[in-house]
């Protein structure tokens, strides 16, 4: 499964070295409430609109789990194939600031909600690897501190404050700022055909730390044969890296700076790092000795967190059919895995593929997918949630082609005229006379009126063969472009007598 | 008047249903009666106009017939519970003039049944004390004298106001919380009762936190009888509170009937301890002699993790509190200090003149217990600890009913007298924390009077939810005592 890591390895000054990558994953839960409270989740209200007394810590408030989330929680559990724990604790984590009214954050510390499970990733060159997923703990989302509104007051905004959040922590499984991006990437896509986050980076419903450390070649395969992670460098924690984009752009970095150190002679000490997307480089945001003491300890205002298996089992029934095996079945429905991967990356674009091969031949129905369809609303700025021609509708064209009404060429135009007119493809293709002419009448008397204009052109294709395709480019400009051009080769071969190979 | 507040809380609510006194003759004999008893220091918010209000309403729903449990009843609430648009101070600064938009569900399950509420009891300053000397807003003086003294004494703590206020007829009973002793120590050292329900019985909602694994609302009466009322109003379940348990909450009054015989009363050999006085061991002998007398059994059990139960209470309950505390940080609510620098000065400030001594003193030691290295040693083991000493208990509960105790290691002492030394004052609570790091239901009764003539409490310690078995052999108790005693009202004079 795993390539050679050849293409994995990063070139120093001196030597060559492994890259590995570990990321922690907040992803806020899709609720109408939050973690502990009745307040709402709505993103965008007016700050502090979305606050209960418990949420701004006001004395003698406690904590009431909202059963929605912990079902979210399995949910996603469920879709990362991991171990759903029966019991599970939560913990507060305590320390100061303006955001966090309780002074505390309750999390899940010893024993989460979610145990180990996998995610597997696509690569382009067609490799699949498994990322271990080493746990998923339900916690809550801190408030916001605002200090840009006045010169020399802070503000606090706490509608965030005990939003209900997973934290999806991976194993050190991957090796290059690549397979990380396609790592979020996946674990979005899962997430959001679960339902179970919006996946929303710019709206900071999914933010990513990125744990990277830099080794010597072969370090990686001795941890994991023997588990131990000695054989690995020390790590570094980049926090809250928003995009893709800058995590890929935050690793490339960082690994390169870890080496640079190494191979000069000093030692990486482990750190919390802060991304800056303008500079593109990472900073030191604190080091292990200033790390905060949390003073873990579980939450005496909550009960442990059980349910039983058959509760489990209900929840796994409503699954729907995850990325992996919506691929799967492309692939064998007659797409290639890389046509497949793409599509089902999003599930809206992969519900509109279905809809869109129905009862056509599926590569033709990907193809007209990937380069009308995805063309026009790359053209336009729009996503497939906002595509203005159904699926059904490009169905239709898919079949008007296949059972040859119509030409591709004609096809695109059709498709032209619905995406900015609207209207049922059949009826415009009726009402604008679209259709490709097949009767052998109408093109016989079509290459007649070409062959009776050009007498020379008709001596010069019957010594360069090849020319024939001058004649057919004639002709379909005789028939408006509505003839069709295999019906028309075969009429001109037979009427100018030419051979099969011409 | 007199004769108005020195009833009994059943006395009382029998005369409103029998329409010879009003809510408002009644509400209005104990405002005046708290207005001359404020060299007590009792109440730190009188709410007196409130009350007659209250009454008012009261008076009419009884003449409409709709008569609740606890119909027109004036009661005292210790100022930790949270009253919506009532100052709500914890007995410390750091809450300035917090008045909460909510309602403790306790407190609402009381005026849901009628009752009145006369004003805020003072406590030790987040509950922390068994003296009510931590009080931001004052120490409490007990009613009670030595016999020919004039020496203030303390009214035990936290729930010091609440148990002067009921021991000086300022309301026909009174709220209390109770993390170590809370209820039952101040009950015993005023001559009343104190019930400490089982954790869970009543919602910890609204009530501002000590120590959450331990907090447990309860009544503080002048009788058993009281008590069970009381109680029956209070408990709850409640959706707000997870810890808070779904057991049918049944007519405790009804229940106190039926007498003793046959109940086996457990007798735990560890409370004997050194350094107590003999008056208290011979009390304790003979409460097993007035139960024996009523047709109990009398067993010896053994608790032995019981030398255990200070110092693990002296961990679990800072702990939980060092983290309860951290929200009082003068950014939200409450106290904030002037003249700051930047946030760290801030919460520096703000807690360093918003706590007191020892509110202080329990955050950090809660602090250093649950810190990275310490954790393992202390609050782990701690755990530990009290899981034995849970399972003490239910050894012991194999072999009897109930257990008999003496509530505290002594009489009332003079009001200083053990500020200087923190370990002698956290003594008070020997024989009252194992009750709350087991969870169970501990009710103090007023049993006799010690040498120089102040009151002292016998506990009964009963099973999980059990409070109906607890408040007979309780009854019991306080039958065979015949207390009767009052102290002189020298504060109106």
């Amino acid at each position: 499964m795993n390539a050679p890591i050849k293409n994995k390895l990063l070139k120093g000054e001196t030597s060559e070295w492994e890259i590995v990558i570990g990321m922690e994953v907040h992803a806020q839960i899709l609720s109408q409430s939050k973690l502990f409270s009745g307040a709402s989740t709505t993103f965008g209200a007016e700050p502090n609109n979305n606050v209960s007394f418990i949420d701004a810590g006001f004395p003698g408030m406690l904590p009431v789990i909202n059963e929605k989330c912990v079902e979210q929680a399995v949910r996603t559990g469920l879709g990362l194939k991991a171990k759903i724990n029966l019991r599970s604790l939560f913990d507060r984590k305590n320390y100061f600031y303006p955001d966090l009214p309780q002074g505390y954050q309750i999390s899940q510390y010893k024993d989460p909600i979610v145990g180990e499970g996998e995610v597997l990733i696509d690569l382009k060159d067609g490799e699949s690897i498994k990322v271990g997923i080493e746990r998923l703990h339900l916690e809550q989302d801190a408030g916001k501190s605002l200090h840009d509104q006045h010169p020399d007051h802070s503000f606090v905004d706490l509608n965030r404050s005990g939003i209900a959040l997973m934290e999806i922590v991976t194993k050190p499984h991957m090796r290059t700022s690549e397979e990380a991006a396609a790592f979020l990437k996946k674990l979005r896509a899962i997430v959001r055909y679960l339902g179970t986050c919006d996946g929303n980076m710019d709206e900071g419903s999914m933010r990513a730390d990125v744990n990277v450390s830099v080794c010597r070649v072969g370090g990686y395969d001795e941890f994991r044969k023997t588990g131990s992670f000695k054989t690995l460098g020390t790590r570094c924690e980049i926090k809250n890296v928003n995009s893709m984009r800058f995590i890929a752009q935050a690793v490339e970095y960082e690994a390169r700076r870890q080496i640079e150190v190494i191979e000069g002679g000093g030692t990486i000490a482990q750190e919390t790092r802060l991304y800056d997307s303008k500079l593109g480089e990472t900073r030191s945001m604190r080091s292990k000795e200033e790390a905060h003491d949390y003073r873990y300890f579980p939450d005496p205002d909550l009960l442990p967190l059980e349910f039983e298996q058959s509760w489990v089992d209900a929840i796994a029934k409503t699954l729907p059919e995850l990325p992996d095996e919506k691929k799967a079945r492309f692939v064998k429905g007659g797409l290639s895995p890389y046509d497949a991967s793409v599509l089902v990356a999003e599930r809206e674009l992969a519900d509109y593929y279905e809809e869109l091969a129905k009862g056509v031949d599926a590569k033709a129905a990907a193809n007209w997918l990937n380069n009308e369809i995805l063309g026009r609303l790359n053209r336009d700025g729009l996503s497939i949630t906002d595509v203005p021609v159904s699926a059904a509708a490009n169905n239709a064209i898919i079949q008007m082609i296949s059972d040859q009404t119509i030409s591709g060429k004609i096809a695109k135009d059709l498709l032209d005229i619905v995406w900015t007119e609207g209207g049922d493809p059949r009826q415009v293709v009726e009402a604008r006379g679209m259709k490709q002419v097949t009767d052998t009448g109408a093109i016989d008397a079509a290459i007649e009126a070409v062959i009776a204009a050009n007498p020379d052109k008709v001596e010069e294709v019957k010594a360069k063969p090849k020319l024939s395709a001058w004649f057919v480019g004639q002709v379909m400009k005789q028939t408006g472009g509505k003839a069709n051009p295999v019906a028309v080769n075969a009429a001109l071969k037979t009427r100018l007598n030419l051979p099969d190979e011409g | 008047m007199s004769d108005l507040i020195s009833m009994t809380l059943a006395e009382a609510r029998d005369a409103i249903r029998a329409k010879k006194i009003s809510s408002r003759e009644l509400t209005g004999a104990f405002v005046s009666a708290i207005e001359k008893a404020r060299p007590l220091n009792a109440f730190i918010t009188e709410a007196g106009e409130q009350a007659l209000t209250m009454a008012d309403a009261a008076d009419k729903r009884i003449a409409a017939g709709q008569i609740g449990a606890l119909e027109g009843l004036p009661l005292a609430i210790k100022d930790l519970f949270c009253t919506k648009g009532v100052r709500t101070t914890a007995a410390s600064k750091i809450l300035g003039n917090f008045v909460p938009p909510y309602e403790s569900t306790v407190t609402q399950n009381l005026w849901d049944a009628g009752a009145v509420m006369l004003g805020k009891t003072n406590l030790d300053e987040f509950a922390m004390g068994s003296s009510n000397e931590t009080s931001a807003f004052g120490n409490v003086i007990n009613p009670w004298r030595a016999k020919n003294s004039n020496v203030n004494l303390v009214p035990g703590g936290s729930s010091g106001g609440s148990s002067a206020a009921v021991a000086a007829d300022l309301c026909l009973a009174a709220t209390g919380t109770d993390t170590g002793g809370s209820i039952r120590q101040p009950a015993a050292v005023t001559g009343r009762v104190g019930l400490k329900p089982t954790y869970g019985r009543c919602s910890r909602f609204g009530v501002v936190a000590f120590a959450s694994s331990l907090d447990q609302a309860g009544p503080m009466t002048k009788t058993v009888k009281d008590a069970a009322i009381m109680l029956k109003t209070m408990a709850s379940v409640d959706a707000k509170d997870s810890t808070s348990v779904d057991i049918e909450v049944p007519d405790y009054e009804k229940l106190l009937e039926g007498g003793i015989k046959g109940l086996r009363v457990g007798i735990p050999k560890e409370y004997r301890i050194d350094g107590v006085p003999a008056e208290i061991n011979a009390l304790w002998t003979r409460g097993a002699e007035w139960l024996k007398a009523q047709g109990a059994e009398i067993v010896e059990v053994s608790l032995p993790h019981t030398k255990y139960a200070l110092p693990t209470y002296y961990i679990v309950a800072p702990a939980e509190a060092s983290s309860n505390l951290a929200r009082y940080d003068g950014v939200k609510f409450g106290y904030r200090a002037e003249g700051v620098r930047d946030i760290t000065d801030l919460y520096e400030k703000s807690r360093g003149q918003g706590f007191g001594a020892e509110v202080q003193r329990r955050i950090l030691i809660g602090t250093y217990v649950l810190s990275a290295g310490y954790y393992d040693a202390y609050y782990s083991r701690a755990q530990k600890l009290r899981t034995l000493i849970k399972r003490d208990f239910e050894q012991a509960f194999e072999k009897c009913d109930v257990l008999l105790t003496p509530t505290t290691p002594g009489p009332a002492f003079g009001v200083g007298a053990k500020t200087s030394d923190p370990l002698e004052m956290y003594l008070q609570d020997v024989f009252t924390v194992t009750v709350n790091l087991a969870g169970l239901p501990g009710i103090s009764v007023p049993a006799g009077l010690s040498e120089n003539g102040l009151p002292l409490g016998l506990q009964l310690i009963g099973k999980a939810f059990d409070e109906a078995t607890l408040l007979r052999a309780a009854l019991a108790v306080e039958t065979a005592a015949d207390f009767k005693h009052s102290p002189a009202k020298w504060w109106s004079v």
